[in-house]
């Protein structure tokens, strides 16, 4: 029996998933990346290892991705995570044509074709407005937690507009909305749909086809994929699992090499392509 | 004929009060919070104080920054350019192009010899290339805002930050933190960038001698060598007590000026 691994090592969390040869999840995990990257890495895959029960030895190949998919010092090989989204979401979700990934740092628009090959992408390079960050800084603004805050936003029925672009700047906006005794329902109401507005124009330059797959960190958030859905005026598609599809992603690539008769034995470190 | 000049910035909220000569007599701070009017008063009965003036004999006062609107109390309303444009030329007389560089934003302008602002540029969108860029580099590595100015001095070679994004700067820092560089080459990167996005800034407003660099971030003297280098230019810096007041300074010689108008009439 031969599993594969894929290590999602993101600027806020890294995420890894273990499959077993008939590609389903036995082990995964989550945590936070801090500021070594290289020890996040490891620590992912040992947890999900030892989810799964499943020892190092019976890991044929494993694969990292993420923006620290080259610190994976372990993996045989790196995909970028725009593939392993795009590959994720189209195995949970055959019928995904599009898919947002919003993470901590960067939000991404794909488009996919079925079988989950890349048509075309775009995302936020320049600047981190509209991605989770903004939410964290909502937050902390209102010393909340990243995990409250979504729930607190459905209540809100009177969005205030936040004008702000910068993520920096956002706190301060979110103080003065308050200082003006708007309810905190409804500034984190607004916060969320500036975010979704920002996202929605990243996927409207791809292209937006359904059915839409609703992937990252930010998936955990109800109000996100509601205020989504009611902007964009269709269902996305998320699961328990939205969280860890790059992983996923990167495990099925690990899992296809198998299948193809590579072996971690036979590749160097270091290889792009899948 | 006392006036009083309240700038009202997005971290800090300044007063100063001159005299009929327009001789600066007193300044205050105070930190801006989200109560500005209170700030405001602070302020400005903190320079009252140190000018030993009280507040019946104040004559006129303008309000400038961003919560200039919230200053009841004001006799008059003039922009941050306006101000800054003021109060450098208060300092340096020969100011023709100059840079403010806040704790939210970043602006460049070009003054003629009568104190009018001829063309400016701003950079309000966005926290990189202001003193929030600077201040979340800090918090990064560990340090406050107000111990940059020593760390830098240590600093032998800078590290290259592209100053795109504050948010993005942080995984940068990380990167070179693990990477086994110094603190103070970080943050000394960081003043780099921050001066190149301003001289761009500079230049969309064909900036021309004398340059006068105002704003609480230029109390970092590292930035404004950065600043002479760049340029290849002497540049005009405000005493560093002061160097926080000058839109303070400018709104109270715009509030004489005024009232001498008015009394003339």
């Amino acid at each position: 029996m031969r599993y594969a691994g894929g290590v999602d090592v993101g600027s806020t969390q890294t995420k890894a998933v273990i499959l077993d040869p008939s590609s389903k999840i036995v082990g995964r995990s989550l945590i936070d990346t801090g500021a070594n990257v290289v020890q996040a890495a490891e620590r992912a895959y040992g947890l999900a290892l030892e989810e799964g029960g499943i020892e190092v030895g019976d890991i044929g190949f494993v694969i990292g991705t993420g923006y620290g998919r080259y610190r994976v010092e372990f993996g045989q090989a790196q995909v970028t995570e725009i593939c392993c989204h795009a590959r994720g979401a189209a195995r949970m979700y055959p019928s995904t044509r599009t898919v947002l990934d919003m993470g901590g740092q960067d939000t991404k628009a794909i488009r996919i074709e079925s079988g989950g090959d890349v048509l075309d992408f775009c995302m936020n390079d320049k600047c981190a407005a509209g991605t989770g960050r903004f939410l964290q800084s909502a937050a902390a603004a209102l010393d909340l937690d990243l995990g409250e805050i979504g729930s607190i936003a459905l209540a809100g029925t009177r969005p205030v507009k936040i004008s702000t672009t910068c993520t920096v700047f956002a706190e301060s906006e979110v103080l003065s909305w308050l200082a003006r005794d708007k309810r905190i329902e409804d500034i984190l109401a607004g916060v969320h749909r500036s975010i979704a507005s920002r996202s929605i124009a990243l996927l409207r330059r791809v292209g937006i086809e359904e059915e839409i797959t609703f992937t990252g960190g930010v998936t955990r958030n109800e109000a996100m994929v509601a205020v989504l859905e009611e902007m964009i005026g269709a269902t996305l598609n998320v699961s328990p699992e939205s969280h860890y599809m790059g992983a996923l992603g990167a495990a099925l690539f690990a899992l296809e090499r198998l299948e193809g008769g590579v072996t971690a034995a036979a590749v160097g470190a270091g290889e792009e392509k899948p | 004929m006392i006036t009083a000049g309240i700038d009202l910035g997005s971290s800090y909220t300044k007063a100063a009060v001159v005299d009929g000569e327009g001789t600066l007599l007193g300044i205050g701070m105070r930190p801006t919070g989200f109560r500005l009017e209170a700030a405001a008063e602070e302020a400005l009965a903190a320079a009252l104080e140190q000018a030993g003036v009280s507040r019946a004999d104040l004559a006129y006062i303008a309000a400038t920054g961003n919560g200039r609107a919230m200053v009841s109390s004001r006799d008059l309303q003039v922009t941050d350019l306006t101000s800054q444009s003021w109060g450098s030329r208060y300092f340096f007389p020969g100011t023709r192009t100059v840079l403010d560089v806040g704790g939210h934003t970043m602006k460049a302008m070009r003054v003629d010899g009568r104190g009018a602002v001829r063309s400016f540029r701003l950079n309000d969108k966005c926290a990189a290339g202001t003193g929030a860029f600077l201040e979340k580099t800090a918090r990064y590595l560990g340090y406050r805002l107000e111990e940059i100015g020593n760390l830098v001095e240590n600093s032998k070679e800078a590290v290259a930050i592209s100053g795109v994004c504050a948010v993005f700067a942080e995984s940068e820092v990380i990167n070179h933190v693990s990477q086994g560089r110094e603190p103070a080459d970080i943050m000394h990167g960081a003043m780099r960038s921050l001066i190149q996005r301003s001289v761009q800034l500079m230049k969309r407003v064909q900036m021309e001698p004398e340059f006068t660099l105002v704003g609480g971030i230029m109390r970092f003297p590292t930035m404004v060598r950065v600043m002479r280098e760049h340029l290849g230019e002497a540049v005009n810096v405000t005493p560093e007590s002061l160097v926080q007041f000058t839109g303070a300074i400018g709104a109270a010689v715009l509030a004489r000026r005024r009232l001498e108008k008015l009394e003339a009439a």
